[in-house]
């Protein structure tokens, strides 16, 4: 097919990239490390790195050069990795810090920036590698630069393991205790996706091949100014300038994909269609909301708004790749969205409302900082009102808190970089202990019976 | 390869003369072009056949950028695809 010029069509994606912050969030190789399981942990260690540098040697390199060629920025370069809770189950070693070690080493060699999959799923229940890696957590998280972790703790189909609940709670402070910066790369799922480009919570599912490329796109920046030219028109039409935002956005992402697929000899996997936002100005999923026409995020209508994105930005998307997963929505980090923060710091955005907005958009409690003194019960309890969420929803939900050790309401804490700064946010008083305590199961909701 | 090269300056004379210029000098073809003001300033957009051109894509795009500094424009050039991918169905 000839391509003809279309001036307006040229410089709306220029000004796209250039003034909107339209980027393609991540790459993301997954890679998967089944094959290095060792009885002894320093030929574990061995495995993961060789394998780590030889699959994604050329992953920066190619990822810049698609970069200048198509004159897209691609923010991120990452890998993600099999479940290290499975690669290291046949260590006779207790404690698994030397393998996020070995992935940390690994990430600085071949140049990306985060590496996602210091990870057990322990939803119904744990394996003893589970635990051995749950209980490694404070210290591989903090010893490292680059490893983020996760643990997935419920499911719809299996229910909320509260034991896992509750072992997080005491695993968050313990790493928040050592260096709050290893809870900004520690999440807790319920329904964890296998596909998930995006850190803190990539890693690479079981049901993935040997290995493959995962592509996040963003853009709140260019949803926020389509919608600037909306204002006072019906949802009808706030919905139509979404999706056909979600689209444009969605097909660069795709054709950044196949390119880096083809380039890599990889086979292509997802595009997760995300807005992801950055702590630059303007590129802010709150001010999507606000422009909606919320004097501030937060406010009642909030979820309604959010709903409505949520759901455009999916049905704009789909069209768009041919492959749409991992969490594709949008995300509400906190620390990580200017709007948000200002909401936050005005006293119109709590955690009840973030809970509530869980409940419409991709994931969860993200990048939230909670004052220092809060007991380990509680970050458990949180944990699991967000669970469940998940888990009745049929959706996947996480909590990503951060407790500012020596800090109360009103401090902040930095994380720098596009991790952005979190004012610590008050929580509900009232102690769960004694329903944390309990342990055990909750049981998979009902499948039927629906109203 | 196809790739669009975009200029964006402020109005003077000889923008045309000096971007077909270096173009030509990198043995580049010019397929389409078009060029319109707004407000006072000069945007410029090319469709270009890279075939003969034997600078690697990168080395064109600072030689542009660099030349375009020179002369206060902002010259782009963007492999054509992502246009494509972007508007077209």
């Amino acid at each position: 097919m000839s391509y003809l010029i279309n001036s307006s069509e040229i410089i709306q994606t220029i000004e796209m990239i250039d003034q909107q912050h339209l980027d393609v969030r991540t790459v993301t190789m997954g890679i998967n490390l089944l094959d290095c399981a060792s009885e002894d942990m320093d030929a574990c260690c061995r495995k993961v790195y060789d394998k780590i540098c030889r699959r994604a040697e050329k992953l920066v390199e190619t990822g810049c050069a698609i970069e200048r060629e198509f004159g897209i920025p691609i923010v991120n370069k990452r890998v993600s990795v099999s479940p290290i809770s499975m690669v290291a189950a046949a260590c006779r070693a207790e404690d698994y810090t030397p393998l996020a070690q070995a992935m940390d080493r690994a990430a600085k060699t071949v140049g990306i920036n985060f590496i996602g999959g210091f990870s057990a799923l322990a939803h119904k229940g744990f394996t003893d590698s589970d635990l051995k890696l749950i209980h490694s957590i404070p210290r591989a998280l903090t010893e490292t630069e680059l490893v983020c972790g996760s643990v997935n703790v419920a499911s719809t189909r299996a229910g909320i393991n509260m034991d896992a609940v509750a072992l997080m709670g005491r695993i968050i402070r313990q790493t928040a205790e050592r260096a709050p910066m290893g809870c900004a790369k520690l999440v807790v799922f319920a329904n964890a996706v296998e596909d998930n480009p995006f850190m803190a919570g990539a890693f690479h599912g079981v049901g993935e091949p040997e290995c493959v490329i995962n592509v996040g796109v963003s853009g709140p920046g260019v949803v926020a100014h389509a919608l600037r030219d909306c204002q006072g028109k019906p949802f009808d039409v706030v919905a139509e300038t979404v999706k056909k935002t979600a689209f444009k956005i969605t097909r660069m992402g795709q054709l950044v994909a196949q390119e880096a697929s083809r380039r890599l000899g990889v086979p292509f996997g997802v595009v997760d269609l995300s807005l992801a936002p950055t702590p630059a100005i303007g590129d802010s999923v709150a001010e999507i909301l606000e422009i909606m026409g919320l004097e501030k995020c937060g406010g009642h209508g909030t979820t309604a708004a959010l709903a409505l994105l949520n759901d455009a930005v999916k049905k704009g998307g789909v069209m768009a790749s041919s492959h749409v997963g991992g969490l594709s929505g949008a995300f509400i980090p906190v620390s990580e969205d200017a709007g948000m923060i200002s909401a936050v710091e005005a006293g119109a955005l709590s955690i009840d409302k973030l809970e509530a907005m869980t409940c419409v958009c991709s994931v969860g409690l993200d990048m939230i900082a909670v004052p220092g003194d809060t007991p380990a019960e509680t970050l458990s309890a949180l944990i699991a009102d967000e669970a469940a969420i998940g888990m009745v929803n049929n959706k996947t939900t996480a909590v990503r808190v951060i407790p500012a050790i020596g800090k109360t309401v009103g401090d902040r804490v930095d994380f720098g970089g596009l991790l952005g700064s979190a004012p610590v946010m008050p929580l509900r008083s009232g102690s769960a202990a004694a329903f944390i305590a309990r342990g055990g199961r909750i049981p998979a909701p009902l499948h039927s019976l629906k109203n | 390869m196809k790739a669009i090269v975009s200029v964006f300056a402020q109005d003077s004379k000889g923008i045309t003369a000096y971007v077909t210029g270096l173009l030509a000098e990198k043995e580049i073809n010019i397929l389409d072009i078009t060029q319109t003001l707004m407000q006072g300033y000069f945007a410029m957009i090319m469709l270009v056949d890279l075939a003969d051109c034997a600078l690697p894509f990168d080395e064109l795009a600072r030689f542009l950028r660099e030349k375009g500094a020179q002369r206060s424009m902002d010259i782009h050039i963007q492999r054509q695809d992502i246009f494509e991918a972007m508007h077209r169905i």
